[in-house]
């Protein structure tokens, strides 16, 4: 682009007609802008959370943060693309309303209250010990069932098939056998 | 599809732009609707009935692929002679048990099978066993694989015959006056389906939760099933049903079930009282041809995963130390129990009952009475908050002080934080890399569920009781400060091993002698020779359109199941044009861009020899190979509990009248009659018009990962329902106003949408009305934007197979403005109840 400053400029070359979509709308600041995946240090290879179409996105990560969130162009399921939610998702992991610390009500309590991650552990662990040992039928009507139908749980659809599995072998193991999610839904 | 599943709908536009033609049928107009070639309106809940009319233009028409539908189904099978027709018994199958409202199923049974002695559970009789595993599916009441057939499909009593006789009232006039679609409109789509179907050609079906969430669910997704199985769309590419599924791993979550009926890969919970031992399980969980001929295999593979050492064969492989069912253990049975006291601790992960099941006030009412909830998630859900902002509060019915349950709010790590697979709707494996830790006190559920088992094991004494948990394999390696398990040794352990720790390649190897261990026998494979296949990820521009190198599908890989069904039974393709997996007689074995499902080796012309067991007693010539029979199953004779072949029935609530039969609604539906489960009477003029419930594409189920996001909330800021202009005049309902929903259970307040979109249904004359409400709001949420809660207005009524309630079709009133607050809101729903 040869001529002065002020031929540069990009109204005066978009009124001289050129396209103003394409080299026309080039200005300086431009030129210095550079995109925000540029300067990640990794890139990880990762799946939408949202349906399950399981579009494929790369998740772009610069000082311990992620700083975007793209489609992944190689995905033979989307070839690249996100919708609005998928698109969003940097937001989902990012946005500040994200509770990030363990809270606890206790019973009868009118307000939240903080708790250490490691005593709520324990506190759980005291309460499904104790309430499977309070619910817990060897028998029903004459047969042997071995469970407890005190400790119920609800969720799976939104997690990993590795999370799923520990779930339900746990809880087989505790005799817990009320155990659903949305696919039941 | 393109509001829910957008990205996967391209590929339905793609097929558009190349000249397939594509057709919505659904009560509401979407994204979808606008860019397809025919949008035919339908009233919520009536599919079978359109579904059951294009079976009869097929039948009447002989429009089947013959060809297919001999070799391939069970058209010519015989059916027991003291079976009796809906025809027969006015909307009734034979069986049926008026006093329990649940059917006997044995004189469903193919000719010359003997039924199994069920005992007598839940009220005494025999009956059909719901919500079983899909190895129920395929018992066939003890079916050989060879039963007695008429290839000729001039035997009465032949399945063939029988779905002809059965259809025959389904006719062009019935679809327009129960689901209001013209004749006109019927016979476009009948024959687009018919002329796209056969050798050269294949049509496939999409489906969703709107054909899942009714009284009827199962046979609507049956009535589909015969259609394609008639039409030869089975097993083909570009044929086939697509059940398009609505979380990121739900799919994976049914494979690796948190369901309270199966066990990893679709194996029964034992039953207390249909199972002793191992033996006697085995013997009754499945039929012995088919490939769950080798569920011993699969069953002791787990039990070695799980038990490790202590599951030795002098001991059943530690089978005893599965906790057995007596029954119905689903999600509303759980909340019935929360509201009797029996429920004390509830683990809530990744999911938002208060607002996401059907009647939230039962499910606020469980939460209530609990001793102790956990909640497991990203954000405030409305699950963890409603002790103090539920509805119930503002209307009295609680009150905070009172609430007793302690809730611990565990925060989630996001899906970027860990590591694992996700199974996507079509079966399909893929691994997520860990893009960073998670902040604060946020964990994975694996590291939540790995060392609360941890935990409790330390807490465990030497008990009898406590065992199945102290000899549980429990040992994973723990990586990095947080010490999380490692998703990749649990992957291996779904994998399995055999001696020596040597990673299975597939599960044909797997042995019903302890010897080898897996967690879950349909992912064997899935880190054969030591890779991690769901972590393949070859770009689609260096591998063919299939994919292969892309992830992992279960089973073995395959893409495209029954595909054997892709040739002709001599195994050659149908046609060129529709050319997949086939034989090549010089190598002897099946070829084609996908993994063959089916054995590699065997030839078409392979005859099982006399007394021959699991996939050795299929012909080359079947390849429905789950089956016992290797057949496409057009009619049921067993495994189902409300019927061997789909009937129309009306949903629980609805304001038309069953023209069909004189049974109004499905005789063997399950009901919950109690005082926090109020039905609307059908055909009641105090509810006249029909809701149903939906998505947009800018939220996500029940909001709690798009509510709180700006840039979402924006862009559907608030919940409202969308009315026609007619019904909008008829109820002086303002567009930008409110209106106010009520049915038995409650009220709410929505913003009106008025559009053209929606339009009355006319029914023989008649004028019905219905209400479009996406579901996605609820009163916290951490939401930027909140609202009334849709799932508050249904009731809970269930699918006698899989206990789905029905939120897809219902009756309402609706009355312009907001509605009252506090006690005045209870007094408006008495008014309704008992006025």
């Amino acid at each position: 682009m040869g001529g002065g400053r002020l031929s540069r400029w990009p109204v005066i070359r978009q009124l001289k007609g050129e396209d103003g979509r394409g080299q026309a709308a080039r200005s300086a600041r431009t030129d210095a802008l550079r995109p925000r995946v540029e300067g990640a240090e990794t890139v990880a290879r990762s799946v939408c959370p949202y349906c399950a179409v399981g579009c494929g996105q790369l998740v772009y990560v610069k000082d311990g943060k992620v700083t975007q969130i793209e489609g992944d162009p190689d995905s033979p399921i989307s070839r690249g693309r996100l919708c609005p939610k998928g698109s969003a998702s940097k937001q989902l992991v990012t946005h500040p309303g994200r509770q990030t610390k363990v809270l606890y009500r206790r019973p009868y309590g009118t307000e939240w209250e903080p708790l250490d991650l490691e005593t709520a552990m324990d506190m759980i662990a005291d309460r499904v010990v104790r309430t499977r040992r309070e619910t817990w039928q060897q028998t029903h009507e004459g047969q042997e069932v071995r469970r407890t139908l005190g400790i119920a749980s609800l969720g799976g659809a939104t997690l990993d098939n590795e999370e799923n599995y520990l779930m339900k072998k746990l809880y087989t193991a505790l005799g817990a056998i009320q155990v659903e999610n949305q696919a039941r839904i | 599809m393109a509001e829910c599943h957008p990205v996967g709908y391209q590929w339905v536009m793609e097929a558009r732009a190349r000249g397939a033609k594509v057709f919505h049928i659904d009560p509401r107009f979407s994204r979808t609707s606008a860019t397809v070639d025919r949008y035919l309106a339908i009233r919520a809940g009536t599919d079978i009935v359109l579904l059951g009319a294009l079976i009869n233009y097929v039948l009447s028409n002989g429009l089947d692929f013959r060809e297919y539908v001999l070799a391939y189904t069970n058209a010519a099978t015989l059916v027991n002679k003291d079976f009796r027709d809906t025809e027969d018994l006015d909307g009734l199958f034979s069986g049926y048990d008026e006093e329990t409202g649940r059917y006997d199923p044995s004189s469903w049974a193919y000719e010359g099978d003997v039924p199994e002695e069920e005992e007598p559970v839940e009220g005494g009789g025999h009956h059909a066993e719901a919500a079983g595993s899909d190895s129920y599916g395929a018992r066939g009441a003890g079916a050989s694989a060879t039963p007695p057939a008429d290839p000729t499909l001039t035997n009465p009593r032949c399945v063939y015959r029988i779905l002809k006789r059965h259809y025959s009232r389904y006719t062009p006039e019935m679809v327009e006056e129960l689901c209001g679609i013209p004749p006109e409109r019927f016979h476009e789509l009948a024959e687009a389906i018919t002329a796209n179907s056969g050798r050269e050609r294949t049509t496939a079906w999409v489906y969703s939760v709107g054909w899942t969430q009714h009284s009827v669910g199962v046979q609507y997704i049956r009535a589909a099933s015969i259609l394609q199985l008639l039409l030869g769309n089975m097993g083909r590419p570009g044929g086939g049903i697509m059940a398009l599924r609505g979380h990121a791993s739900i799919q994976g979550s049914t494979d690796i079930p948190t369901l309270f009926n199966l066990l990893p890969g679709y194996i029964a919970m034992p039953h207390a009282h249909r199972h002793d031992g191992l033996d006697h399980y085995l013997e009754r969980e499945g039929a012995d041809t088919g490939w769950w001929g080798n569920r011993r295999a699969y069953v002791v593979s787990l039990l070695k995963a799980w038990w490790g050492d202590a599951a030795t064969e002098d001991n059943d492989y530690r089978f005893d130390y599965l906790p057995r069912l007596t029954g119905d253990h689903g999600h509303y049975a759980t909340v019935m129990g929360q509201i009797d006291g029996t429920v004390k601790g509830y683990f809530v992960v990744g999911e938002n009952p208060a607002v996401g099941s059907a009647n939230g006030k039962a499910q606020r009412l469980g939460l209530a009475n609990l001793d102790w909830l956990v909640v497991r998630d990203l954000m405030l859900v409305e699950t963890a908050t409603f002790w103090k902002d539920a509805p119930e509060i503002e209307t009295g019915e609680l009150r905070t002080e009172d609430i007793g349950t302690e809730v611990f709010f565990m925060p989630a790590a996001s899906h970027v934080e860990k590591e694992g697979t996700f199974t996507n709707t079509q079966r399909l494996l893929q691994w997520r890399e860990r893009a960073l830790d998670p902040p604060h006190d946020c964990r994975s559920d694996l590291w939540f569920f790995y060392h609360l088992g941890k935990r409790i094991r330390r807490r465990l004494g030497d008990d009898e009781i406590d065992r199945p948990v102290k000899e549980l394999t429990w040992d994973y390696p723990e990586i990095g400060e947080q010490r999380d398990p490692d998703a990749e040794a649990v992957l291996r352990e779904i994998n399995g091993t055999g001696p020596g720790g040597r990673l299975l390649a597939s599960l044909r190897e797997l042995k019903p002698d302890g010897s080898t261990s897996c967690g879950c026998w349909i992912y064997c494979g899935v880190y054969a020779d030591g890779v991690n296949m769901a972590a393949r990820r070859t770009p689609h521009t260096e591998q063919g359109p299939v994919a292969l190198e892309w992830g992992w599908a279960w089973p073995a890989n395959r893409r495209i199941l029954y595909n054997r069904a892709s040739a002709d039974p001599q195994g050659r393709p149908w046609s060129e044009r529709k050319k997949y997996v086939y034989w090549d007689a010089g190598k002897g074995r099946w070829v084609g861009p996908d993994v063959p499902d089916f054995e590699e080796d065997k030839a078409p012309d392979y005859v099982p020899p006399e007394g021959a067991k699991a996939q050795d007693a299929l012909a080359g010539t079947d390849p429905f190979i789950m089956q016992s029979d290797g057949r496409g199953w057009l009619y049921v004779p067993s495994g189902l509990s409300d019927g061997p072949l789909p009937a129309h029935y009306e949903p629980h609530e609805s304001p038309v009248r069953n023209a069909l039969y004189g049974r109004q609604a499905n005789p063997a539906r399950r009901t919950i009659d109690r005082p926090e489960n109020p039905y609307n009477p059908a055909l009641s003029p105090r509810f006249p018009y029909v809701y149903t419930t939906s998505r947009l594409t800018e939220h996500h189920t029940t909001g709690a990962m798009s509510r709180p996001l700006p840039y979402l909330a924006e862009l559907q800021p608030e919940a409202f329902c969308e009315v026609s202009p007619r019904m909008a005049e008829e109820l002086g309902l303002e567009n930008g106003g409110w209106a106010t929903i009520v049915t038995a259970r409650t009220a709410i307040e929505l913003r009106v949408l008025v559009t053209g979109r929606v339009r009355p249904l006319r029914l023989n004359g008649r004028t019905v009305h219905q209400v479009i409400m996406p579901y996605h709001w609820g009163y916290s949420s951490g939401g930027v934007i909140t609202g009334d809660v849709v799932n508050d207005l249904p009731s809970i009524v269930l699918d006698p197979n899989v206990y789905i309630q029905e939120s897809k079709a219902g009756t309402c009133d609706v009355l312009p403005g907001r509605r009252p607050r506090g006690t005045a809101l209870l007094d408006l729903i008495e008014r309704y109840r008992h006025g």
